[in-house]
């Protein structure tokens, strides 16, 4: 019976074009703006992200999130490296300041302060410049985008210098950085230096960066390390889930986008549904005349259902793939815009669709079963 | 053979009864009807329009459910079968032949004339070759790959006769076969719909208005008001004309 159904759905090609129209319609709007939402999330990360090398960030455990900064004593930098399964660990910076440009504007930004000895944690991606120049005196290294914000219309050069807390700082390299959640510029320099660019408080270390021993497991580190120091220690991955979880939580990202996502849903089911369910109709006839021929009701639930399968697989494809060919040229050319499509994103829109197709049948099906087969005969009495 | 011997095989209704709606919206579209279909004759069910002809060939052809009364095709009592088993009992024993044709658009000649094969469990492959030698031997070879747009009215009810047909059913159920179609075409339709209902096993029963027709009968079952007004042979009727 499949052949009869698919034919029946494809002979009238208006119709069908029309079906698939609106579930790839609805495909599309869902993965797009979950891709969205994603990419936003992850943003949330970037700054985790670009700390490249580490293995558990350990810190207060009153944390949230990375920018809920609480500082930790400088013995705990100690205590962490006395953990067994630890190889190294070091301090790390994390603040935002004021930058007065030379000419006379200024720029929040954020600073971040790394090992004097070993830059551990720092980007890995130089455009400009060398790495190793942040030993000099008085060294920051921007991101690109951070470049570009504080010199507009300016190539990425080094020795441009700025003033922070009245000390002097000179840009040394340009590194090709994630695109961040706020737009500020992320400036990295050693650590001893950042005590400086900032007004003086009594704590300043609110992460320490360890390695693990070849062959420990991560998890297994920071277990030890939280039950020996009494620390938060995360993963990389746990600490960016622990990020984008408070985001989740307590912002409005979720509902906003969220909303756009089931809106899509609804347009998608609306269209789709509306779409099959006139097909099945005008198809009554049809459908009458095979159930008069003695076709069973559980047979032609399977031909509306092959029907609606058949659009769902293809508006569906037809969806992630123009979503994904929109994620890949915005990104190209629009680099702010934040797009991210994992797996997770194409299954979820996937499901979504085969409700949507499944809706859409429902309809159709209880129109057919409840049609009597004498509709095949002209007139009524 | 007497009509008594061959009751069994034919239709049989007793005071058949068909409401529409309750209440106050209730129509009575049968009120009592008493006919009987020998097989090996050409049966015509005639009458006004809105004298109850649709609703009777429906409940014959066991699509529609009467309000009461008893109902015997080809032996088996229909309103004590199940939905389930009047479907199956359908796709075994009944042919249909529409006003409209009721062709399905999306498929070709043969593959609509396999249809009624398919539903009785063939494959397609088989059913669509058994459907294209039917075609052949109503003089359609050359439309096997055609679809029914692509037909004359006359040509598209040729093939809903081969469809109805194909399986080989005991009852034919025509609906105004030739009410679509001109009226050279009809009579070459309804030659071959008289030539099938010739065949003894097979019982034919076919409504219809056009008075055009009624000289292919054997058997004319007047309706009227939901009653059988009249119902004789062809050549009682004959009898009757050369007396009066």
């Amino acid at each position: 019976m499949t052949w009869i159904a698919l034919k029946m759905l494809t002979g009238d090609r208006g119709k069908y074009f029309a079906i698939v129209f609106g579930i790839t319609f609805a495909s599309l709007l869902i993965t797009e703006q979950s891709g969205i939402f994603c990419g936003v999330m992850l943003r949330t990360t970037s700054q985790i992200r670009d700390i490249e090398g580490v293995d558990v960030w350990v810190m207060n455990p009153n944390v949230r999130y990375f920018d809920d900064l609480k500082a930790i004593s400088d013995d705990d930098l100690y205590r962490v490296r006395g953990v067994s399964g630890v190889d190294w660990a070091v301090s790390l910076y994390r603040g935002s300041g004021q930058a007065q440009l030379s000419n006379g504007n200024y720029q929040s930004l954020i600073l971040i302060g790394i090992d004097d000895s070993t830059l551990a944690g720092a980007p890995k991606t130089m455009l400009v410049g060398k790495l190793g120049d942040l030993q000099n005196a008085d060294s920051i290294i921007v991101d690109e985008a951070g470049f570009h914000q504080m010199w507009p219309d300016e190539p990425l050069n080094t020795g441009k210098v700025i003033e922070m807390n009245d000390c002097r700082a000179v840009v040394v390299g340009v590194y090709r950085a994630s695109q961040t959640w706020m737009t500020m510029p992320v400036v990295y320099t050693r650590f001893s230096q950042a005590v400086f660019l900032v007004p003086a408080v009594r704590r300043l270390m609110p992460f320490v960066l360890a390695k693990c021993k070849a062959g420990r497991p991560v998890d297994d580190v920071a277990h030890r390390i939280q039950a020996q120091t009494g620390l938060q220690a995360l993963s990389k991955q746990g600490f960016m889930n622990l990020t984008m979880m408070y985001y989740l939580k307590h912002t409005g990202i979720p509902i906003n986008i969220g909303t756009t996502v089931l809106l899509g849903f609804f347009v998608g089911c609306a269209i789709a549904g509306q779409t099959f369910y006139l097909f099945t109709v005008e198809n009554l006839k049809q459908f009458g005349t095979l159930k008069a021929m003695g076709m069973s009701d559980r047979r032609l639930v399977g031909m509306i259902l092959t029907q609606a399968l058949l659009v769902g697989g293809i508006g569906y494809g037809l969806g992630v793939g123009l979503a994904t060919i929109y994620g890949i040229i915005a990104q190209r050319s629009m680099p702010l815009l934040a797009f991210f499509l994992p797996w997770q994103v194409v299954a979820g829109t996937g499901i979504a669709v085969l409700f949507i197709s499944l809706i859409s049948s429902i309809l159709s099906i209880r129109r057919v079963l409840v049609l009597e087969p004498a509709i095949v005969f002209q007139g009524g009495a | 053979m007497t009509a008594d011997l061959l009751v069994g095989q034919g239709v049989t209704c007793r005071n058949v009864i068909k409401d529409y709606g309750t209440g106050d919206a209730r129509v009575r579209a049968l009120r009592g009807v008493d006919v009987e279909v020998l097989p090996g004759e050409l049966t015509l069910l005639v009458g006004p329009s809105g004298c109850g002809k649709t609703t009777l060939i429906s409940i014959l052809a066991g699509t529609l459910e009467p309000t009461s009364g008893e109902v015997t095709v080809l032996g088996r009592e229909l309103t004590r079968l199940s939905k389930r088993e009047k479907g199956a009992f359908r796709a075994q024993n009944v042919g249909f032949v529409f006003q409209q044709f009721n062709l399905l658009p999306a498929l070709t000649a043969a593959e609509n004339v396999a249809v009624p094969l398919v539903i009785n469990g063939s494959t397609k492959a088989a059913a669509v070759a058994q459907a294209s030698e039917m075609l052949h031997s109503m003089g359609l070879g050359d439309k096997v790959n055609t679809l029914p747009s692509q037909l004359s009215g006359g040509q598209q009810q040729r093939v809903a006769i081969a469809r109805a047909l194909v399986h080989k059913p005991r009852l034919l159920v025509c609906d105004e076969p030739t009410s679509a179609i001109d009226a050279r075409t009809g009579h070459a339709i309804m030659t071959l719909i008289r030539e099938v209902a010739l065949q003894p096993d097979r019982v034919t029963v076919v409504v219809t208005h056009d008075q055009r027709v009624f000289e292919f009968a054997d058997r004319i079952v007047t309706l009227e008001d939901g009653r059988v007004a009249g119902d004789e042979s062809v050549e009682a009727r004959f009898e009757q004309s050369q007396s009066s």
